[in-house]
């Protein structure tokens, strides 16, 4: 970023918003353009300061004034006596924070401080129950202004403009699919949204669905107007009841309300909508095979020989959507392209909701702008790692299509072009952090055994390659792993993103290749020293006490469940390797870093030896491909 | 409800907004409570029926109780975020029935917000 002199710094909670802060903006920017200070001074929307009664707030940094504008005639003036003449405007001056109350503010609080709401804008604020609280929140005036002052080519061409791209995962432009499904003639055409959501630990979609129903349905409906189609269903998986009943609900009462059914607003425009509940399959999130699944047939992908806006469901012209995508249209058409991209970055614009968890002591639901790294995510928004003396060890993205990112890559923005870069994808934004306790390959695993069970067994490679690989995989963690393993295991993945028909065997193979990438030598450790370093292959592991660092102070041995740590209080213990069960409890539970954990030869070896195999155990270099990213 | 015009989406803004609006002499006091699948899996049902019946139990008619979205903040389950009159809205994390019920006592009742419940002030950004 440059430079600039000062920065005011213009509350954007929801009640500065409210009382027209976005006016206030607008009016700063121009009349510091019209002294030409806007190179010098930057207008910068920021989370609250707890104000609200006194909004909109503007205070400035590095002056720290708190102004409060109550109307924009006040701007000029204020810009004329702070900044031009350089005095304080006290007409319009508020006490600083520090005079409100000593709870912490929005500011304070880094998990609230990075985020910026526009798909989660209602969450925690309505009753998602009640259409009237979404309409009070602007709903349905999106829809209102599509129907009644736009045609629907500006419709598309807004949308196209915003550069928003579709958040189910692969990030194709919204835009150019909704020109090609306005662009096709048919006598009947569909809108389908895609709430399936079936990456292990991604729970975004669900909360939009639950939070705010109507944002969805609104956004499907423009959609409806701006692909001239007038049927719409939601995909939603029966695992998701609540989600399920809060849109049937929200559905029921647009039906009420005349928004659905026929002649919407009096326009003559007609739409219809239904909730289909799938039963949970991962393969149902892919297009092709969700069209199938809501056609009643066995959710199976096909061949893309023509794209869905061209022949979809029922072969039909079909423009299918995630549901965050969906969410996010409203808020554009009301407000246009341009407020879009003014967060995000040139090809990845505005922001996107992540669902974070593992071992992050915030485990939550955030949205962020996407010009924001995954070190502000993971130790700002995240709090940090959760369990005391763990350190970070990677991030996983994208679920089972996506990979892992190690340390020296959280500088990155979480932009499909940096994300990609680093091996992984932003996926639909399930973010899974891992500490040092955690198994590279067996996390690899874990995505492999996944895929092969959720493949829909179309294709030989995905149904055959899948499980050859979880094979290859499960004999590495057992302890019989094989020289070559690592080779047969790159080569089978080449083969079967290569061949395979859907996106779910073409990204299959991503969890082993991007551990690989960044994490070899683990895979080495597990197949020639028989060494799993984290304790996590029981079959690969000898847990050992330190005696040096051990205070006897017992707690291991509460912890162990098969009596296997023996040793007087105050007085080092030790594991009768005999007993011992490898479940890592000891280790767990040792406040003293006095478990080690030595490879499967140890079990056997004498003092000497393990002395030895204790002292190389020191940090275990990642052999690591470093790759350039640039923006 | 009857079917809507687009004129009439301004009239139900402007209406529920009054309805709602917090006044010394209307709702004084708005408690949201989170009621995601996140929230409801640690007992937002609870806090929800806890604080409905502290209100019934002194018949009070001027608080507004709302079922609402996730917060957010998942690992903090339950959370409920009161809103006075005069004063930023204040988010409640981890409660239980005990703690709703002091929270509800010193905030609600008495204006005071429980600092060692309390997690933040103020609104979200959106923009
Ligand atoms: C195996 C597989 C699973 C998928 N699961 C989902 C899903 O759960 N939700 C989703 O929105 N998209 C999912 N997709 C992506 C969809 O095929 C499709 O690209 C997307 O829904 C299009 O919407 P968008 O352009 O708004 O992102 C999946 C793709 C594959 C290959």
């Amino acid at each position: 970023m440059e430079r600039f002199r000062a920065y005011a710094m213009l509350c954007a909670g929801i009640g500065c918003i409210e009382k027209g802060a976005m006016k206030v903006k607008e009016a700063l920017e121009s009349e510091l353009k019209k002294w030409g200070l806007h190179e010098e001074i930057y207008v910068v929307p920021t989370g609250c300061d707890g104000f609200c009664g006194e909004g909109p707030v503007l205070s400035f940094y590095p002056d720290a004034v708190f102004y409060s504008i109550p109307s924009v005639e006040d701007v000029p003036k204020l810009v004329e006596e702070h900044f031009l003449k350089g005095r304080v405007y006290h007409k319009l001056t508020i006490p600083g924070p520090y005079h409100k109350t000593d709870i912490p503010s929005m500011n304070d609080v880094p998990f609230f401080r990075y985020q910026a709401l526009r798909v989660l804008r209602n969450r925690g604020l309505i009753d998602p129950e009640k259409i009237e609280d979404y309409i009070t929140r602007d709903g349905y005036l999106g829809l209102a202004k599509a129907l009644t002052r736009m045609i629907p080519e500006e419709i598309v061409k807004v949308v196209a403009d915003s550069g928003l791209r579709g958040r189910g995962g692969a990030g194709f432009p919204t835009g150019k699919k909704w020109e090609l499904g306005l662009k096709i003639k048919s006598d009947l055409k569909f809108v389908v949204c895609n709430g399936d959501e079936g990456d292990p630990g991604a729970f975004m979609d669900r909360s939009v669905m639950e939070a705010d129903p109507h944002a969805v349905i609104e956004g499907m409906i423009i959609c409806g107007v701006a692909t001239q189609s007038h049927k719409g269903y939601i995909y939603v998986r029966a695992e998701y009841p609540m989600a399920v009943r809060r849109l049937q609900k929200a559905i029921d009462q647009c039906y009420e309300a005349g928004l659905l059914g026929s002649n919407i607003f009096d326009t003559g425009f007609d739409f219809d909508l239904e909730i289909y509940q799938g039963a949970g399959a991962f393969v149902c999130g892919e297009a092709t095979a969700l069209m199938r699944s809501i056609e009643g047939k066995r959710g199976m992908p096909r061949p893309k020989l023509w794209r869905s806006a061209v022949k979809g469901l029922w072969d039909k012209p079909t423009v299918l959507n995630n549901v965050e995508t969906f969410a996010n249209i409203p808020q554009i058409v009301l407000n246009g392209s341009e407020w879009y991209r003014s967060l995000g970055t040139e090809k990845s614009a505005g922001t996107k909701v992540f669902a974070l968890t593992g071992a992050i002591k915030n485990v939550g639901l955030i949205e962020v702008p996407m010009d924001t790294t995954l070190r502000t995510i993971i130790y700002d928004i995240g709090s940090g790692i959760k369990k005391k003396g763990r350190k970070f060890k990677a991030v996983q993205l994208g679920g089972p299509s996506g990979g892992c990112i190690p340390e020296d890559y959280l500088n990155i923005f979480v932009t499909y072009e940096d994300i990609e870069k680093s091996g992984a994808i932003v996926g639909s934004g399930g973010m899974v952090v891992m500490d040092d306790s955690n198994c590279m390959v067996s996390t690899a695993k874990f995505f492999l055994d996944f895929t092969a069970d959720e493949s829909c067994g179309k294709c030989v490679p995905c149904r055959i390659g899948t499980k050859l690989m979880l094979d290859i995989l499960t004999d590495i963690c057992k302890g019989q792993g094989k020289e070559g393993d690592i080779e047969t295991l790159k080569d089978l993945s080449e083969d079967i993103i290569s061949t395979s028909l859907c996106g779910l065997g073409q990204s299959a193979p991503n969890p082993v290749l991007s551990t690989l990438r960044y994490f070899k030598n683990e895979y080495e450790m597990h197949i020639r020293d028989k060494w799993c370093v984290t304790g996590v292959c029981r079959d690969l592991c000898t847990f050992y006490i330190d005696e040096s660092l051990c205070k006897g102070c017992g707690a291991c041995v509460r912890a162990c469940p098969s009596k296997a740590i023996i040793g007087e209080k105050k007085k080092p213990h030790m594991i009768i390797q005999d007993n011992c069960v490898q479940c890592r409890s000891c280790w767990d539970t040792c406040k003293f870093n006095s478990i080690k954990i030595l490879p499967l030869s140890a079990r056997k070896a004498g003092e000497a030896e393990i002395a030895a195999m204790a002292a190389a155990l020191t940090e275990i270099p990642a052999e690591r491909e470093l790759v350039e990213v640039t923006r | 409800m009857s079917k809507i015009k687009i004129l009439d989406l301004q009239k139900i803004k402007e209406k529920n907004k009054a309805e709602f609006e917090l006044k010394k002499d209307g709702y004084r006091a708005r408690v949201v409570v989170h009621m995601g699948t996140c929230g409801v899996a640690s007992g937002a049902t609870n806090i929800l029926t806890t604080l409905l019946n502290e209100i019934s139990n002194i018949r009070l008619k001027d608080v507004n109780v709302i079922p609402s979205g996730c917060a957010g903040l998942c690992a903090y389950e339950p959370m409920i975020t009161i809103e006075t009159v005069d004063q930023p809205p204040v988010k409640y994390v981890d409660l239980n029935e005990e703690k709703t019920k002091e929270v509800f006592k010193e905030h609600i009742m008495g204006g005071k917000p429980v600092k060692k419940y309390a997690l933040v002030s103020g609104n979200e950004a959106t923009y």
